[in-house]
């Protein structure tokens, strides 16, 4: 027997010799995190407790950010290529060649046709900054890419209440009682999400997690409703109708904060048919009930109608609320009807319907903190409904994703919920109605700025980017009468687009952080084969590709010049009011990132790189009088830009003393204040502001005096939507500004002024016998989809992707573990591993979202089981729909907002043998890698040990 | 074979929210993150770019699904590391005295200068929570981060183990199991916490708080009853809607 022999232990080593602290990009989440230096390497990464997003915790891949900062993958100078597009043949050359290139190309452009450069961000989270440097340049052609990510949310939140989830607003996770998350939603808000989650559980607070797969947030739900891909927006209509039938809406709230009681013109001959009734100032009217007069809205003292049939200067007109109510009210919305498309039993739908009624109105919320409204109103008290709800990308990425958008912030809004104690709350600079947002600018001039922002929130189809020929004058289509709410762009359209030359053809194509021949496109192959393409000439279609990344991706490989950018722990950035803010519900905030640790390549951040290519090409607000460069690189510009007087990308620390909070001068030493407070600035919000920000004027003064608005702008909630009425007139042949014949009936049957639903497109053009399955991805919390490396660590985790597949399915097919299955959709097939899984919708199956990789990618070997099991479902899925025999390019997408539809997808599955190679089909052949392969083994901290 | 201490001051150790963890791997990585610079040999990655990475973590996240008669199957996240047992077979088996538990916490260590990498240890282990380091050759496993918790360089509110401090969820709490007072032992016993298999004879220190039961199942409460239409001889829902006028 060895006797207990305890050795003497140092239990307080050093852990580091500093610890600098900046913002994470590991994914889109912008945590807070203190980055640990020991010998001037990174040593260990940690959350940061202060900052507002993750008050200290971290998620696996911020936690794993020290081998992608050290990743193989990183490029390593600017490079040229040498071979053909899509072989990854390249030279390295210096930057002087590199800018020489590419103002070789671009500078022509900009003196005949800007528009011949498709400009287009990814992920990018400078966006306030680079579509200034688009402006500039006089391009129309500017997005990033929430047209493939989440706009229908967006847009269907700032079209209904100036607002939606993630970076507009969150839950109430102190008051809440009752918490009901539609789709996936482990992606965005990742941190918050799960602290939010976390203290639920601490209070024991119900969660209802409505998802066709049992996975993540779902798993930990109190209740899982298994639901049918692409239904749920006829299930919260369902809700809705229960809700009304039983008088459980909030009508005091709908009077007060909506426009529910405003007067809709029901004359079917007039122009002006479902629009509101306008006095001489064009104020919306209301029928008062005591007066029994037309009034405005927002006149002292009124008492709304919230029934009845009126006549304002002899047009036959009702409230809103009543055109609401006979459409939910309606049998098509009982539970009963809808229970078989949605796969959820009508009971079911009548107990949750209930329960959301029982807890918003009979477990109401006081807190006595007295506030005052934009009618002058004070209220000693503030009264909360705490239900509150949160969805993202699941119910966005369908063609119905925009009006289910509507529908569950409508639900939202039904339930007195937004903008109150335990329901769901802005951050700001949200609330921010549709009036407070540009309209989309396209005019374009030869060698001058474009005439305003690109991306905007048009108000009619006069706002349409059409030239006088109707045709698109964005390469992408964006703002046409095939989606004419696409606030964010279509990037997922610019390559199929710039290679058929629809609706011109483009020249140079300049990307950032956007994986666009891989998991980013539908259709990979086929956009593979558009990048490649040459022209009877034997030039590229698309004859110049510039494409900026740090990592050795698979889009760097069909990229004609390359501008490598740095690691996150090594760039100057802003996560900027003026853009998506950081901002919290009780708190305005913004965060930089800066270099922590300097490079030892030839890389530059690409802000910093834009800048100087700006200032070669000579652009307005890039160069001095003198010609000579206006900004030295990014931080000079983060800290020395004005958009208007006094407000610029940071909003803290402004001022010559450093005082200004929002306003004031440009402040020399603002980043090293920014540095010395952590990374980021943050303003709390007085309490007496805190919540009904809308209509709240201590809160709306607030927002002036910090400029987040330059006047106070309260408002009301648009669950009547007007500006879709507007298209939907045109649709029906009103006004001067006509939609295409075949478009007609798109846009009469999509932009309906209140919620619908509509059966998603795909599955309305295919077999469904056929294609009987629903097939859906998500992204696993553990790794965000690539615009970052296969991390050596998060790899171990999620290196395989099989193909999901229900007992039902499963069983049917005669399924075993191991076994591989050939799935096919209209589009194409791919052959893949299949897993079991229970817990899982019996109609859908599912996989990770771009585990597969392109075999010479990302530094990984070539037997790396990303690129031999691994597959991509984006082979199924095309960017246009089926044809439907009319000659027509229909898009795969949102009718309203051009949102690409990847979960409207439609499959049918064959067990095959299993491939001997195990080689999932298609097998694209390798890229070469400018930056070799990874090192067989690693043992990160070995120096130290 | 080597001795346990007969008793140890404190019983240091985690517990573990079967209810609230989503399975995020947040704090594997930390885990893997801390302990590859500080106590002790790499974690080491092997093939880390390659057909079979394989690499040491001292601490899993392992997913399973819970079929179920008539109800939906559920899913549990169940996070897993060294459970620092009181009767700790891994060390009692260890042939070089290596393996060890402290006498003030509790916690199982090995002394990495004595371990001869035979594995014995984690065979003896029925929870397989140790694992062999392939490239340094010596047994490594969780230290409930014993370079943090008393480390007078790092803030006292962060002196708790790196998966602990990292966890977006708050699943996982650190704490003395032989104080009834402290944090652990009172969600201990609020919550049921367990032992995971008990009737290994190990004694192990970690909990775990079980789910709540779900309520996914079609029948409906009924101390909730179903939204019920208005009447219709009170006017149905235009009688509700001027009755609530009224009362605005």
């Amino acid at each position: 027997m060895t006797m207990h022999n305890q050795p003497q232990l140092d239990t307080s080593p050093k852990v580091s010799d500093e610890i600098r602290h900046t913002t994470c990009y590991m994914c889109a989440c912008r945590c807070g995190i203190n980055v640990h230096l020991r010998e001037g390497k990174v040593a260990y990464i940690e959350g940061n407790k202060d900052h507002p997003v993750n008050q200290g915790v971290l998620c696996a891949k911020g936690s794993a950010g020290i081998m992608q900062h050290y990743a193989p993958s990183r490029l390593r100078a600017p490079m040229k290529r040498v071979g053909e597009r899509g072989e990854g043949k390249f030279e390295e050359v210096s930057w002087d060649e590199a800018f020489d290139i590419a103002t070789g190309w671009l500078k022509p452009i900009r003196e005949k046709a800007p528009e011949k450069l498709a400009f287009f961000t990814g992920r990018d989270q400078s966006q306030s900054f680079t579509s200034w440097w688009a402006q500039a340049f006089g391009t129309p052609n500017y997005a990033a890419h929430g047209g493939f990510c989440s706009v229908n949310m967006a847009a269907g939140g700032i079209y209904t209440m100036g607002g939606a989830f993630w970076e507009f607003g969150a839950p109430d996770w102190e008051h809440t009682k009752l918490f009901m998350l539609f789709g996936v939603a482990e992606d965005h808000d990742s941190n918050p999400i799960k602290i939010g989650l976390g203290k639920l559980k601490k209070r024991g607070a119900k969660v209802i997690g409505v998802n066709p797969i049992r996975s993540g947030y779902n798993a930990i739900a109190d209740e899982w409703v298994g639901i049918t891909p692409g239904t749920d927006g006829l299930f919260i209509l369902s809700m809705i109708h229960e809700l009304l039938k039983s008088g459980n809406v909030d009508l005091d709230y709908l009077i007060r904060y909506t426009n529910m009681p405003f007067l809709v013109n029901q004359d079917q001959n007039s122009d002006e048919h479902g629009l509101f009734i306008r006095d001489s100032d064009g104020k919306e009217q209301v029928w008062d009930r005591v007066k029994n007069e037309p009034v405005a809205w927002d006149a002292k003292g009124v008492k709304p109608a919230m029934k009845g049939s009126y006549k304002v200067n002899g047009v036959s007109c009702t409230p809103s609320f009543m055109l609401l109510a006979d459409k939910y009210l309606a049998d098509e919305y009982t539970p009963e009807a809808v229970a078989d498309r949605v796969g959820i039993s009508a009971d079911r739908i009548k107990g949750i319907a209930a329960e959301l009624a029982r807890v918003a109105f009979g477990e109401q919320i006081i807190l006595d903190r007295p506030w005052t409204d934009m009618r002058g109103e004070k209220h000693e008290q503030m009264i909360g409904r705490p239900v509150s709800f949160h969805a993202m990308r699941g119910i966005s990425a369908h063609s119905n994703g925009f009006q289910t958008a509507r529908a569950l912030h409508t639900l939202q809004i039904m339930l007195g919920s937004v903008e109150v104690p335990g329901g769901f709350r802005f951050k700001p600079s949200y609330p921010k109605p549709v009036s407070a947002h540009p309209k989309p600018h396209h005019k374009v001039t030869p060698g001058k700025p474009l005439d305003g922002p690109h991306l905007g929130y048009p108000r009619g189809p006069e706002d349409l980017a059409l030239d006088s020929n109707g045709k698109a004058k964005r390469i992408d289509k964006a703002f046409t009468w095939e989606n004419p709410l696409s606030a964010h762009g279509l990037m997922h359209m610019v390559i199929s687009n710039a290679h058929a030359g629809d609706p011109y053809k483009i020249d140079t194509l300049f990307m950032y952080m956007a994986n666009m021949s891989w998991n980013s496109s539908m259709n990979t192959t086929g956009v593979m084969d558009m990048l490649t393409d040459k022209d009877e000439n034997g030039d590229y279609v698309i004859p110049h590709i510039i494409y900026s990344d740090a990592y050795s991706s698979e889009m760097v490989a069909f990229s004609d010049l390359i501008f490598p950018d740095t690691t996150y722990l090594e760039r100057h950035d802003c996560i900027s009011l003026l853009d998506r803010p950081i901002c919290e519900p009780d708190a305005i905030a913004d965060s930089i990132r800066w270099p922590v640790v300097e490079p030892d390549r030839d890389v530059r951040g690409f802000q910093t790189a834009l800048i100087q290519l700006g200032a070669k090409l000579g652009l307005p607000g890039f160069v001095n009088d003198d010609g000579t460069d206006k900004f030295e690189d990014y931080a000079d510009y983060i800290v020395s830009h004005e958009r208007r007087p006094g407000v610029g990308p940071l909003a803290g620390f402004r001022g010559e003393d450093g005082k200004g909070k929002g306003r004031g001068e440009p402040n020399p030493n603002q980043i090293q204040a920014y540095i010395d407070n952590g990374g980021f600035w943050i303003d709390h919000i007085p309490e007496e502001a805190s919540y009904f920000k809308p209509w709240n004027m201590d809160y709306q003064n607030y927002a002036v005096e910090r400029g987040l608005y330059d006047v106070v702008q309260p408002y009301v909630f648009d669950v009547y939507q007007e500006t879709l009425q507007k298209f939907r007139l045109a649709a029906e042949g009103k006004g001067d500004i006509q939609p295409p014949e075949h478009l007609r009936e798109q846009v009469r049957a999509s932009m309906d002024p209140l919620p619908i639903w509509y059966e998603p497109f795909e599955q309305t053009l295919v077999d469904n016998v056929e294609y009987p399955h629903h097939a859906l991805t998500q992204r696993p919390m553990a790794m965000y989809h690539s615009w970052g490396t296969q991390n050596a660590w998060l790899r171990q985790i999620h290196g395989h992707n099989p193909l999901y597949v229900p007992t039902d399915i499963w069983e049917a097919n005669g399924f075993k573990d191991g076994d591989w299955a050939k799935v096919s959709s209209i589009h194409g097939a791919i052959t893949v591993p299949v897993a079991l899984m229970e817990a899982l919708n019996s109609n859908t199956v599912w996989t990770w979202n771009a585990i597969g990789k392109r075999k010479g990618a990302w530094a990984l070997q070539d037997d790396a089981p990303e690129t031999t099991k691994g597959f991509l479902l984006n082979h199924l899925i095309h960017e246009l729909l089926p044809s439907k025999g009319d000659g027509q390019r229909w898009a795969n997408s949102d009718p309203v907002t051009g949102q690409a539809a990847w979960f409207d997808l439609r499959v049918k599955i064959e067990k095959t043998a299993t491939p001997p190679n195990l080689q999932s089909e298609p097998n694209i052949a390798p890229q070469e890698s400018p930056v070799g392969r990874g090192p067989k083994n690693v043992e990160y901290g070995k120096v130290w040990s | 074979m080597t001795t346990l201490p007969q008793s140890t001051e404190k019983k240091l150790g985690l517990v573990i929210d079967l209810d609230t963890c989503v399975g995020c791997h947040a704090c594997v990585i930390s885990c893997k993150e801390w302990n590859t610079s500080n106590y002790g040999a790499p974690l080491s990655d092997m093939d880390a770019y390659g057909a079979e990475p394989v690499g040491t973590f001292l601490n899993r996240v392992h997913t399973f699904e819970v079929k179920q008669e008539n109800k939906p199957a559920q899913v549990t996240h169940f996070p897993k590391s060294c459970l620092h047992c009181e009767d700790a077979p891994c060390v009692t088996v260890c042939p070089t005295g290596a393996s060890y538990k402290r006498v003030e916490d509790g916690i199982v260590l090995v002394n990495e200068s004595d371990c001869i990498g035979c594995g014995l240890c984690a065979w003896s282990c029925p929870y397989g929570a140790r694992e062999m380091d392939a490239a340094e050759g010596v047994m490594k496993k969780c230290t409930l981060c014993v370079d943090r918790i008393y480390n007078e360089n790092i803030p006292e509110e962060d002196r708790v183990p790196s998966c602990v401090r990292t966890c977006p969820a708050g699943a996982r709490h650190f704490g003395d199991f032989a104080d009834p007072e402290s944090n652990v032992s009172i969600l201990t016993a609020e919550r049921g916490g367990m032992e995971l298999m008990p009737e290994q004879g190990t004694k192990p220190v970690n909990r775990y708080l079980p789910p709540r039961p779900k309520t996914d199942i079609e029948q409906i409460d009924i101390l909730a009853p179903l939204l019920t239409r208005q009447p219709e001889e009170t006017g149905g829902f235009l009688g509700w809607l001027d009755r609530t006028l009224e009362k605005l």
